[in-house]
């Protein structure tokens, strides 16, 4: 266990490095930050000097090099337009991004599971008919495309639903503030959650139906039914755990991706998180922002997955975590 | 005392358009405690006529028409209810291969104890306790702890003693054993017979043994069915047809046992493969591969007929023994 632990430490080390060294490669490439910091009207010499006193003349991994010590210390740079640490502003944003993904995360479990056992189990019933159709308009369907019907729908032409903002929060601790303790927090969470797990979860659905069905023609389900098993068990006892097992694994993948595609969602609901602060960020060039979000977001999907295979481990009695270490 | 009784079972295989059969309207019987033997090649409808008596048929198989009499009730007209309590209770199965017949995520002793409750009320100590000695009756060593084990955690060959033991833990009155030996070490399968003939022995278990392997059919069987491209085509007592095999097929099988070739010749086959379900010839299904075959054999299937000790469908045979009956006759 103790060397399983060491050796994810390890490769997640390696990720974090990688992602570090592509985020801070782009900086390069995103125009020069002088001109965001000076504008135009200042002589060559003092761009020059300037220049020459932020190190920007230094060689590629001189300059990565400095960046990676100062980010070991929390430091990823300030922000052009906050004129605040990046990792500051970002952290400010990230409760609400992650409220939004955890609000999304619980439709997704909370549906997928149970739609994807009875579409398996009952393949020909015309409720399993509607919702392998449905799923498949979820899936093709563009996230900010949901969001932007959803509001003129439910908010413009029906009125029931507020169109965008978190509304009324309470403060919880540091820089969360959350939607989960008044009625107007819930209802503008919902929408925007819904928008949100639009592709995720029919892939859910259309993966956990796949791997229960063919759970369901393997050896160990017959043999259940051969001694007599009553179906309920055979469905969630024999038959789910096996195959959950496959979908944990994407599943972690999945909700790292989940937070990349809360830019869209935020931006059309006005949900003040990260991913429309990263938007609003690329149009300022506001590039260590940029990094930073690169940087953060890597982190968390490194992080998620982490647990992820852990989870697996626990999960699946054929995974020694300590044999896998060795 | 009949323990199974079926009467012209017929299964079908309902593919788009046209379902195609996989068993014509077989008959046959089991006593209370008898060992039977079926065997016949790959696709003949062995392990098809095993799952059809528990009604377990995959999809999309399906029982066409026929009577399946188990302790005199109808299978085939029992409710999903009532057939559930007849698995794994009245009549067990074991599976052909043990690495895949244990649920890989549940411990030895769940899949021993939710059988036992399954079919009995009982607190989960006392089916533990249940599962416990018959793991010693499967020579288990240390069962206490075999019962909180993950089957991946054991040896295939102890792993089919589970599933021998699992298939004995409400003292069934017929064990249905496909293949029990087929994916196991060669070293561990005279083993697992023994065990599996032991248990049935002193249980008084009626065992339908599916196998394609004659020595042990000859060793553990007191009766046998031959099946062939899902027709019983010989049957009778095991000792008549290993000594003395009437159909041509049949015959062709023993002759094909490599104990029947001298060493250093080679060994001996039936020409040929068996038909399959959509390309089944007419007549007698093994007249292209028989080299007694006739006009006769290639027009009609011949009926069963019993001639002694055994039930033979064969033309040919029935016209040779005709023949004999005639000389015997005249002498």
């Amino acid at each position: 266990m103790f060397a399983y632990l060491v050796k994810r430490l390890l490769q997640a080390i390696a990720v974090m490095l990688a992602i570090s060294l592509i985020a801070f490669a782009i900086q390069g490439n995103l125009g020069d930050p002088l001109r965001e910091l000076l504008g135009q009207s200042v002589s060559e010499e003092v761009r020059q000097q300037l220049r020459e006193d932020l190190g920007l003349n230094d060689p590629f991994l001189v300059q990565y090099w400095r960046f990676l010590g100062s980010a070991l210390q929390g430091d990823l740079g300030t922000s052009y337009f906050f004129k605040e640490p990046a990792l500051e502003v970002i952290l400010k944003k990230l409760p609400a991004t992650m409220e939004l993904v955890f609000g999304a995360t619980i439709i997704i479990i909370g549906l997928s599971v149970p739609l994807g056992i009875y579409t398996a189990i009952r393949p020909n019933s015309i409720l399993s008919r509607a919702i392998m159709a449905i799923s498949i308009i979820g899936i093709s369907i563009p996230v900010f495309l949901t969001a932007i019907l959803m509001i003129y729908f439910f908010s413009v032409e029906l009125g029931w639903m507020p169109s965008f903002g978190r509304g009324e929060t309470v403060h919880i601790i540091g820089s969360w503030d959350t939607n989960f303790l008044t009625v107007d927090g819930w209802a503008h969470i919902i929408m925007p959650s819904i928008a949100l797990s639009s592709i995720m979860l029919p892939m859910f659905i259309r993966l956990i139906r796949a791997e229960m069905m063919e759970v369901m023609q393997s050896e160990y389900v017959r043999f259940a039914r051969a001694k007599g098993i009553a179906p309920g068990r055979i469905y969630f006892v024999h038959a789910l755990k096996n195959t959950l097992l496959p979908v944990i694994t994407v599943g972690g993948v999945q909700i790292g991706t989940m937070v990349a595609y809360t830019i869209l969602t935020e931006t059309v609901f006005s949900w003040p998180g990260m991913g429309s602060m990263f938007l609003e960020a690329v149009n300022r060039v506001d590039t260590p922002l940029i990094v930073a979000y690169l940087i953060v977001v890597g982190f968390i999907f490194v992080v998620t997955n982490t647990i992820v295979d852990l989870i697996y481990g626990l999960v699946n009695p054929t995974v020694k975590l300590a044999r896998m270490g060795a | 005392m009949t323990l199974l009784s079926v009467r012209d079972l017929t299964v079908k295989f309902g593919t788009r358009g046209t379902p195609v059969t996989a068993l014509h309207g077989i008959s046959f019987d089991v006593a209370r405690g008898e060992r039977v033997g079926v065997v016949g090649e790959s696709g003949a409808g062995k392990s098809i006529t095993g799952f059809a008596l528990m009604n377990l048929l995959s999809r999309p198989g399906y029982i066409d028409s026929g009577e399946i009499l188990f302790e005199g009730k109808d299978v085939t007209k029992m409710s999903d209810r009532e057939i559930r309590r007849l698995r794994g209770n009245r009549m067990a199965m074991i599976f052909q291969d043990p690495m895949v017949t244990l649920n890989p995520v549940l411990t030895i002793g769940q899949q021993m104890i939710e059988t036992l409750r399954a079919h009995r009320r009982l607190s989960y100590d006392d089916a533990r306790q249940i599962s416990l000695v018959k793991l010693k009756e499967v020579y288990i060593p240390s069962p206490e702890a075999r019962l909180d084990q993950y089957p991946h955690e054991l040896s295939g060959g102890m792993r089919q003693r589970i599933v021998i033991a699992i298939a004995l833990l409400l003292d069934p009155q017929l064990i249905i054993a496909d293949e029990p030996t087929t994916a196991l070490d060669v070293t561990i399968q005279a083993d697992i017979m023994e065990l599996l003939l032991e248990m049935c022995r002193s249980n008084m278990v009626g065992l339908m043994l599916i196998t394609h392997d004659l020595g042990v059919v000859s060793q553990v069987t007191e009766r046998t069915l031959v099946m062939y491209a899902g027709r019983i085509i010989e049957s009778g007592k095991t000792r008549a047809i290993i000594n003395d095999p009437q159909h041509p097929y049949t015959q062709g099988l023993i002759n094909a046992l490599p104990q029947q070739t001298p060493p250093g010749t080679r060994l001996r086959q039936i020409p040929g493969s068996m038909p399959t379900l959509s390309t089944m010839p007419p007549g007698c299904p093994f007249n292209p591969r028989c080299e007694l075959a006739t006009d006769v054999c290639r027009a009609r299937m011949p009926e069963i007929t019993q001639f002694g000790e055994v039930q033979v469908a064969c033309h040919e045979v029935k016209r040779l023994h005709a023949e004999l009956a005639e000389l015997e006759g005249a002498q």
